[in-house]
């Protein structure tokens, strides 16, 4: 069993705090949304160092981009289904154009908000982003990792989207403790299968290799934490190596992690047996997040059961 | 910093014709623009650049300095004849605007030297603006921050989140400048999508207005002085401009919105600005 730690956007809180007592020029701007991102403490703690724009997203990116030119190392924070689709072009064009090197942080990402439904929910800003040139997008697996990632994309001088959910995650074991932008963190060593994903879905994944390894078949875990850019050296490694991938996204298949790992493949000519799994082109069942990832094959046993398939397939 | 050569009325009225010719020429040559905006805008910009803004080639990466931000990118010409003017490029820089390969585009970016932000998309300009003023605040520096807004683009819902955000932080160093030449592509403003009173509109938004002609170099100085207008509130100028200004045929036509003058035209056009040269000189 994982030991269950905190929720990643604790964790981002937490780590933002450390790097505000470390630089006085660090801003974060909100959208009435300091208390779902976890950033009371930050308020109380650094009240010059927070910036409320009110419910106004358009307006949150665009006041963080001028901030970014005048110097400022800005985290501009909203749930992620409203960041990404709302300030969509104050992204593309006020950030990624104009290349402001701020963090625009997409919280309770994914389908994080469960039964509130589609209008909360973002599984189209994998897809969305990829498309925008001049973006770093990272989904963290876990505490780990998104400590890491905060700092690192703190220290890049370019725009970052980073994605967060807010379910407590658990600490996941991994092969290397480095951590960098852009470069695949083994989490377990396999010979069968690969497991590549991204966020949240790395812990189900874990779980699905734990199941297969009692039944000896032995999985590759990497998360990709780093969305764009792609590992490309770790994917075509994973395939070459183990022959099977099978990608997990809390993201619709269309656009996201596994048409960007079967883009290069096809590409580069590299034969292995493929799946994707993520959210179909439909409406999102209703229920909890857990509930929903179930219903679409994204949790541990129904992980398991999708690799046992792709081991039969001719 | 250095502080600009302070042009006469006269002098800067002479700025005026000379840039209006130059952007003709610019239009004209490259065969694209948006010609009717570019002559509306331009008497705020020689008198934002050459009498009010403290910026210069030399200081334009100087934290302290003052920043303009286009949000109606669309008028790059405009802006690109007066950064040429002030020596941020060669004028014959210009002579690949629009080319294959030219970082001179039809709008404002930051690979054009004296381009504080890449414009072009509308509404975008004030909150960025905003955010500038407000880390100048913090930082408690004493540059300002100005920003030309046109009329059309005052429809973009952002705009008024930004004006909101302005009043919120009492950003009194932010100037706001809009371009009232009361036409868009599609006709007069007030029919597409009605502004008016867009003086009470701003007032009750929390910003201190006044109103000036825009097309008036005197004005504009003492209007643009005279900023901020109330301590602790940003400043709105409501420039009354004329589209096409400066050229008979084209002065409120909507046509001349991204018209480019035919070989007529064109010396038409200039003949009318030479004759404008030889009344002020």
């Amino acid at each position: 069993m994982m030991e269950q730690a905190l929720a990643n956007l604790e964790v981002f809180a937490a780590t933002l705090l450390e790097l505000a007592r470390e630089d006085s020029g660090l801003l974060v701007v909100t959208s009435d949304s300091r208390g779902s991102a976890k950033l009371a403490p930050f308020a109380k703690a650094a009240p010059g160092q927070i910036v409320e724009v009110g419910i106004a997203e358009q307006n949150l990116v665009g006041v963080a981009a001028g901030l970014a030119a005048a110097g400022k190392k800005v985290f501009a924070v909203s749930p992620a289904c409203f960041l990404t689709a709302r300030s969509f072009e104050q992204i593309k064009n006020d950030l990624c154009y104009s290349n402001r090197p701020v963090n625009a942080v997409g919280i309770s990402a994914g389908v994080s908000y469960g039964a509130l439904g589609t209008t909360h929910h973002s599984l189209h800003d994998y897809a969305a982003l990829r498309a925008v040139h001049n973006i770093t997008i990272v989904a963290p697996a876990d505490n780990f990792e998104t400590r890491e990632a905060v700092r690192a994309a703190a220290q890049l001088p370019k725009p970052v989207y980073l994605r967060f959910g807010k379910k407590k995650m658990p600490h996941l074991p991994r092969v290397d403790s480095a951590f960098e932008l852009g470069k695949a963190s083994l989490i377990r060593e396999g010979a069968h299968l690969s497991f590549l994903a991204c966020g949240e879905t790395v812990a189900p994944a874990f779980s699905a290799a734990e199941l297969l390894a009692k039944e000896g078949i032995q999985c590759r875990i990497l998360s990709l934490h780093t969305v764009k850019p792609l590992d490309q050296a770790a994917v075509r490694k994973a395939a070459t190596e183990t022959g099977r991938v099978i990608t997990v996204e809390e993201h619709s298949v269309s656009g996201g992690l596994g048409e960007a790992c079967a883009g290069l493949l096809l590409q580069e000519g590299i034969h292995a047996r493929f799946k994707i799994v993520g959210f179909p082109d439909d409406h999102t069942v209703t229920g909890s997040q857990e509930e929903i990832f179930r219903h679409y094959g994204l949790d541990g046993p129904s992980l398991a059961k999708a690799g046992r398939e792709l081991l039969e397939k001719q | 910093m250095t502080l600009n050569l302070m042009l006469t009325e006269r002098e800067l009225k002479l700025k005026s014709v000379q840039y209006r010719k130059a952007l003709l020429r610019l239009i004209k040559a490259c065969g694209a623009g948006h010609t009717g905006g570019d002559l509306s805008c331009l008497d705020i910009l020689n008198v934002l650049y050459n009498r009010i803004m403290r910026v210069s080639p030399e200081t334009f990466k100087s934290p302290d300095r003052d920043y303009y931000i286009q949000s109606k990118g669309h008028c790059a010409e405009a802006l690109f004849v007066v950064l040429a003017d002030m020596g941020f490029f060669p004028e014959s820089d210009l002579e690949t605007l629009n080319r294959y390969g030219s970082h001179y585009i039809g709008h404002p970016t930051r690979d054009v030297n004296g381009v504080e932000q890449n414009t072009g998309a509308l509404g975008h300009g004030l909150a960025v603006a905003v955010g500038i003023a407000l880390a100048g605040k913090m930082d408690r520096k004493d540059y300002r921050v100005f920003t030309l807004l046109g009329d059309g683009e005052l429809a973009e819902g952002s705009n008024w989140e930004a004006g909101m955000t302005a009043a919120h932080y009492r950003l009194d160093n932010l100037v706001a400048i809009v371009d009232r030449n009361g036409l868009q592509i599609t006709g007069s403003t007030e029919d597409v999508c009605q502004l008016s009173p867009l003086d009470e509109k701003f007032e009750s938004f929390g910003f201190a207005v006044q109103r000036c002609d825009g097309n008036d170099v005197g004005e504009l100085v003492r209007v643009l002085e005279s900023v901020p207008f109330r301590p602790g509130k940003p400043s709105l100028v409501l420039a009354k401009t004329r589209k096409g200004k400066g050229v008979s045929f084209m002065e409120n036509v909507a046509k001349w919105h991204h018209g480019v003058p035919s070989d007529e035209d064109f010396k038409r056009a200039m003949t009318e600005l030479e004759a404008a040269q030889a009344a002020i000189a």
